[in-house]
Formats: structure tokens, sequence, C-alpha cells
């Protein structure tokens, strides 16, 4: 696996150092609960605290209020990789709420928004969602419904989000809102807290992401001080824009880890379980599967790694990162699919990783921007 | 408080090793990372240190190659600095030459007040060189702590035993070997790891600690490979298999 500065030529040893540090944390905090905390339909409390400790949640975000002090899409990417290798996108959907949810926060608010808001989801005290999707649709974004009203020095919001990460227990939700007109010049960006009076919450049973909780909210004169609001009214549609693409190369870099853990569980399998009188991985057909699923992993990996270089040298591959979401997650579909054939029967039992896995795999293909949406704008930016 | 820890840097226990056919020790040639028996040390070093109020965790080590990797974690965890003896003069040296050119590193730092070790390496097991870093320098040796604590200037250390603990008192400066899984380690957190590329490790060779030539008594004269485990005995089931499983754990005189 290209991973380490002895693999490959983007990592530096700090890479190395952080990437041996997640890599831990995921093996003893997370790997041995993640069936545990499906079943839960959450993780606890102080997995955030014991993140927050390792730095888990502050690359991009300013030192001073408890970040990294610096961007760096390699970093991220170790990071997101090396959380993942615990098999559960539930776990890591939950964690990563802040990653969505934040940096607006951190390019938009005021110094005091940023250290009310910022600092205690830092340190994993508080978490931070993104509420963008509503129940009238997730991919058309500029025809968002939940309006914001001026009212003396606050907004009053009224509305409706669904299918929100980490919605059920948030303390700040940044939220698209309609303070003007029809169309994407119409929106703002806004911070809700989640104690507000009038804001409710309802809990979204899904098929996968378990241990994540998903909720819908409704928004009913919900009175937030205009100092919440990120930015200035109007530019809300561009803040949601960029802030897909971090989110979607994010998303792409969980799945190539998740499909990596499929073909793992698959290899082990495959050279151990006997049919017919030999290994399954003496089966032609069973060796074909292994490296297609390598093949895949590989070649999706070299390009991850490489725009995330080219993020790093200031360059902004839109297209590239839209066709890179699709692409990965079609090949964790793929390993997902194959290993479970591999597995046989035992893939099929509650608890066993890739049965997990195999479930998460459709929402990593829609959240965030679908396959679909994703080929549309890559279109665009091509200029097709 | 000024803690010492001594930390070995070994060859990671997770890629397979491979042992030198000329001196039958441990190949030491690439990337070393911190023994995870040491991360007791540190991490305990570190919650006295805090519990004190204040000072300072140093480490000393010694490791072919000026390798730094094994401390970097351990200043990433937060010690403050290191120094770290690599000398080829030192390839192959035995328990006692390691722990007389750890006592020398040890007077590179400051003075020390406690100075502590794991109770043996995860590579070497010999188990004996906190003991000897303790006469080497002329200080009391407390050996298997489970808990250290310093109050009034003297150390109460709960010392494992096979039957439980005894509760020893020593005066300070003293060594201490701590038993492995009596603290938490705490991960390195990003800022530690940058905040580590930064602090100063000193690399010294046995000259600059004032020693002029070394050599040893212990010879590894011979390496075995482990016996392969034998194969169990498979009872086929007659329908009376257990009459047989029952006769078999009676020999044992399990049951
Ligand atoms: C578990 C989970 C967690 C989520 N977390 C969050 C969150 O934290 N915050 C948040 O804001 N949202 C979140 N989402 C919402 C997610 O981003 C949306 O589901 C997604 O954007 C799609 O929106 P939609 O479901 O409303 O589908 P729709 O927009 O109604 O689209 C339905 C289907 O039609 C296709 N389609 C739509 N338009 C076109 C087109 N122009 N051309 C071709 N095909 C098209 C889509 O690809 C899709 O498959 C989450 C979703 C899930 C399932």
């Amino acid at each position: 696996m290209s991973d380490s500065v002895a693999s490959s030529p983007f990592y530096t040893e700090d890479h190395d150092a952080f990437r041996e540090v997640v890599r831990q944390f995921a093996e003893k905090e997370i790997a041995p609960h993640v069936h545990e905390w499906d079943l839960a339909g959450e993780v606890p409390r102080d997995l955030y605290n014991k993140a927050g400790a390792i730095g888990f949640f502050g690359d991009g975000f300013d030192e001073e209020f408890g970040g990294h002090g610096q961007r760096d899409a390699l970093m991220r990417l170790v990071l997101m990789q090396e959380i993942s290798r615990a098999g559960s996108g539930g776990v890591v959907a939950a964690l990563l709420s802040n990653y969505i949810g934040l940096p607006p926060v951190q390019k938009f608010g005021s110094d005091e928004l940023k250290a009310r808001v910022l600092t205690p989801c830092m340190s994993g005290e508080a978490i931070a969602a993104l509420a963008i999707t509503e129940p009238s649709g997730g991919s058309d974004v500029a025809r968002i419904r939940t309006t914001a009203r001026r009212d003396g020095d606050h907004y009053v919001i009224n509305g409706s989000k669904t299918f929100i990460t980490s919605g059920m227990r948030a303390d700040f939700f940044t939220t698209a809102v309609r303070t003007g007109g029809e169309g994407a010049a119409g929106l703002s960006m806004v911070v809700i807290d989640g104690d507000s009076p009038g804001l409710d919450r309802t809990p979204l049973d899904k098929m996968g992401w378990l241990a994540s909780d998903t909720a819908t909210l409704y928004f009913d004169d919900v009175r937030v001080p205009v100092e919440n609001l990120l930015g200035h009214e109007g530019a809300g549609f561009s803040m949601i824009v960029n802030n897909f693409n971090p989110e979607r190369i994010d998303l792409a870099a969980q799945s190539i880890a998740f499909a990596r853990v499929c073909y793992e569980e698959a290899l082990a399998w495959a050279r151990e379980r006997e049919t017919f009188g030999k290994r399954l991985a003496d089966h032609q057909v069973i060796r074909h599967k292994l490296v297609e699923m390598d093949r895949r992993i590989n070649a999706n990996q070299a390009w991850l790694e490489l725009l995330a270089w080219r993020l790093n040298a200031g360059d902004d591959p839109v297209a590239e990162i839209c066709e890179a979401k699709v692409d990965a997650t079609l090949a964790f579909e793929f390993c997902a699919r194959e290993a479970a054939q591999i597995l046989g029967g035992a893939s099929y039992l509650r608890g066993d990783t890739v049965e997990r896995l195999y479930r998460e795999v459709r929402v990593q293909a829609i959240g965030g921007g679908s396959e679909e949406i994703m080929r549309d704008l890559a279109g665009r930016q091509i200029g097709l | 408080m000024h803690v010492i820890v001594c930390v070995k840097q070994i060859p990671d226990p997770a890629l397979p090793g491979e042992l030198d056919p000329a001196t039958n020790t441990l190949k030491r040639e690439g990337k070393l990372i911190l023994d995870e028996s040491d991360g007791y040390g540190v991490e305990m070093a570190l919650q006295l240190v805090t519990a004190a109020g204040g000072g300072e965790v140093s480490l000393v080590s010694m490791a072919p190659n000026d390798e730094v990797s094994g401390l970097r974690t351990a200043l990433a965890m937060g010690a403050a600095k290191a120094v770290l003896v690599s000398d080829p003069a030192l390839s192959g040296a035995d328990a006692l030459t390691t722990a007389k050119v750890l006592g020398a590193a040890t007077k590179k730092l400051d003075d020390a007040d406690l100075i502590l070790a794991g109770t043996e390496s995860s590579d070497g097991y010999t188990g004996t060189v906190p003991e000897q870093l303790a006469e080497v320098l002329g200080l009391p040796s407390v050996t298997f702590a489970k808990t250290v604590e310093v109050a009034d200037g003297a150390l109460k250390v709960d010392r494992q035993t096979e039957a439980g603990y005894d509760e020893v008192s020593c005066p300070l400066p003293a060594v201490v070997s701590v038993t492995a899984g009596v603290v938490e380690p705490r991960y390195p957190s990003f800022k530690g790891i940058m905040a580590a590329k930064s602090k100063p490790v000193e690399t010294v060779t046995l000259g600059d600690l004032g020693i002029d030539a070394v050599s040893w008594a212990q010879q590894i004269v011979s390496v075995d490979d482990a016996p392969e485990r034998e194969a169990g005995e498979v009872i086929e089931d007659d329908g009376e298999a257990f009459g047989k499983i029952v006769e078999f754990l009676d020999n044992l005189k399990v049951i």
C-alpha cells in the first residue's frame, strides 16, 4: 500500500508520524467496538474528546482555536484513510460532521464566533453539523426553502432540514437558509445553536452508518443573532459549493480505505478457506476477483494522492475531484460485492465487517453529491 | 521535578526480525520505533511532572545510526529533550555495557530527581539494565513499580510481586523500573508531533561521554528456533468420544 515515506513520494515524516497515531487510535479505540456502536445507534460521547486530544479535528483550522494552524490535503488523506481502517463508515461519519460543519465558520466567522464554536469542537467537547439538504431535495441546492427573516438584531428561521449527520446531538448547525429571493443569490449561511428554542429534531432509521445519528430538523421561529451569519447575506451558495470539494475528496479517500478493508478481509479468507481440495485463492476465478479489487484500489489511491498534492500546491481540480469520488465509490461498491462473494455466507451475518461496509457503500455514492450529480458537475467543469 | 526516562528504540515488532549470524544479535539497520514497554515509563514520568506542578521529562537512549524515530515519538508525547548515544563500537553491546553507557548519558543532562526505565525491552528481554544502571550511578533501585508517587522529597512505590504488591519507600534520586501496562500511554498529538521536531536531541559518541573503549564479556553462543508446536490428538467421535476426552483431561489432572 502506498502509505508512507517509503512507498510514495508525496508523504513526509510528519505524515508518517501522524499516520501511526491515527492507525493505533483506530485499532484500539474504534475497531473493537464498531458492532456494539452500530447496535447502540451512536458512538460514545467521549470518543470525540479522545479524538480531539490527538488533534483529529484540526486540519485547516486556526491554531489559536485549537486547530493545526495549517491545511494539508495529504495529512487529511492520511487522517481519513487511517480512521476508516476500523471498517465503520458510521463512526467516521459521526466524527466527520465537524469537518463539513466547521470550515465555513473558520473561513467566514468572526473571531468571537470562532472562539465560541471552533474551540470546543476542536477539543471534542462540542459537535458541529452541516445542514443543507431539505425534505424537498438535496441535489438542487439553489432551491433551498428554509427561510431566515431579519427581525432587529436577529434572524428568524423557519423550515426543515433532513438527513443531517450528527443531527440528534450536534451543538452547532452550519445551516443554509434563504435570506433573499429565488435562486442561488438568495442563499446565506448561519450558525444555529443546538439548544435554540423552536429547534426540534427527530432521528432517522437507516440502512447503514448505524453508529452515526442522522436527523430531520424542524425550525419553528428559531431566533439566531445576526452575529451568527457567516460572511454576508447572499454569499451562501458559493460557501456551500466550496465546502463540497474537501467533503468529496474525503468521501473518496474513505471509500478507498473501506475498499481496502474489504479486500484484506477477502484476501485473508481466500488464503485460508479450502474448497474442492484447494485454497479459495488457488481457484482462478477467485484470484482474478482479488486482483481486480487490488487493481482498482491502487489506481484510485494513486489518483487521490496526486489530487491531494495538487490541492496543496494551490490547484483547484474540481472536475477531477468529482470524477475521483465517482470512481472511488464505484471501486468500493465493487470491492464490497466481490469480498462478500468470496466470504460467502459469513458476509451475510450481522457484525461482519464486509456485511456492514456492503450496506454503507450506498451512502458514500449518494451523500456529499451523488454519482449522477458528480458526473454532471464534472461535465460542466470540463466545458462539454 | 526532573525525570529522566531510559527509552529503547527497537525494530518494529510487527515486521519479521532478523538475526545477525556473526553476533547472534538482532539486526537494527532500518527504522526503529519506541519500545512499547518504554511508553509506560514516559507516560508515568509525564504524569509525575504534572503532579509535581512543574518540571521536565528528559530521555536517554542508545541506538545505532543516529536513529531518533522512537525518541521523536516520546518527545511528541511530551518529553522535553533527549540524549542519544550512537557509536558503531556499541554494536552488539551487552546489558551491563548498555547500563554504563546510559549512566554516562544521564550526566549530559541536569541532575535527575528520578530515573525511570521499563522492566525489560520487547526485543532483548534481559530485564537487567535498570538495576545495573542504579548500581553504575550509585542510586537505590526499585523494580516492578506499578504505582509511583513522590511526596515530601521521597519516593513511594507499589512494587508488583507474584502474590500482590510491596509498599516501598525510598529516598530520591532513585532508579525505578516500571511494569508494563500500569498506565495508559497517551497518543502523541498532531501538535506534539510538530513540536517534537524542534525539541533538542543531542547525539553523542562514546568519546563525547569520556568513554575510551568498551568491551563486554557476555556472548550469545548459539540461537535455536523455538520448537514447533506439535499437532494435537484428534479423537474421532464414534459415539463414545466423550469417554476418551474425560480420560485425557483426567490424565492432565485438570478434572
Ligand atoms: C446517511 C446520510 C447522511 C447525510 N448527511 C447529510 C448532512 O450531514 N448534511 C446535509 O446537508 N445532507 C446530508 N445528506 C444528504 C445528501 O447529501 C443527499 O441525500 C444528496 O445530496 C442527494 O439529495 P436527495 O437525497 O434529496 O436526492 P435528490 O436530490 O432528490 O435526487 C434523487 C436522485 O436523483 C438524482 N438526480 C438529481 N438531480 C439530477 C440531475 N440533474 N441529473 C441526474 N440525476 C439527478 C440524484 O443523483 C439522486 O440519485 C445525507 C444523506 C444520507 C443518506
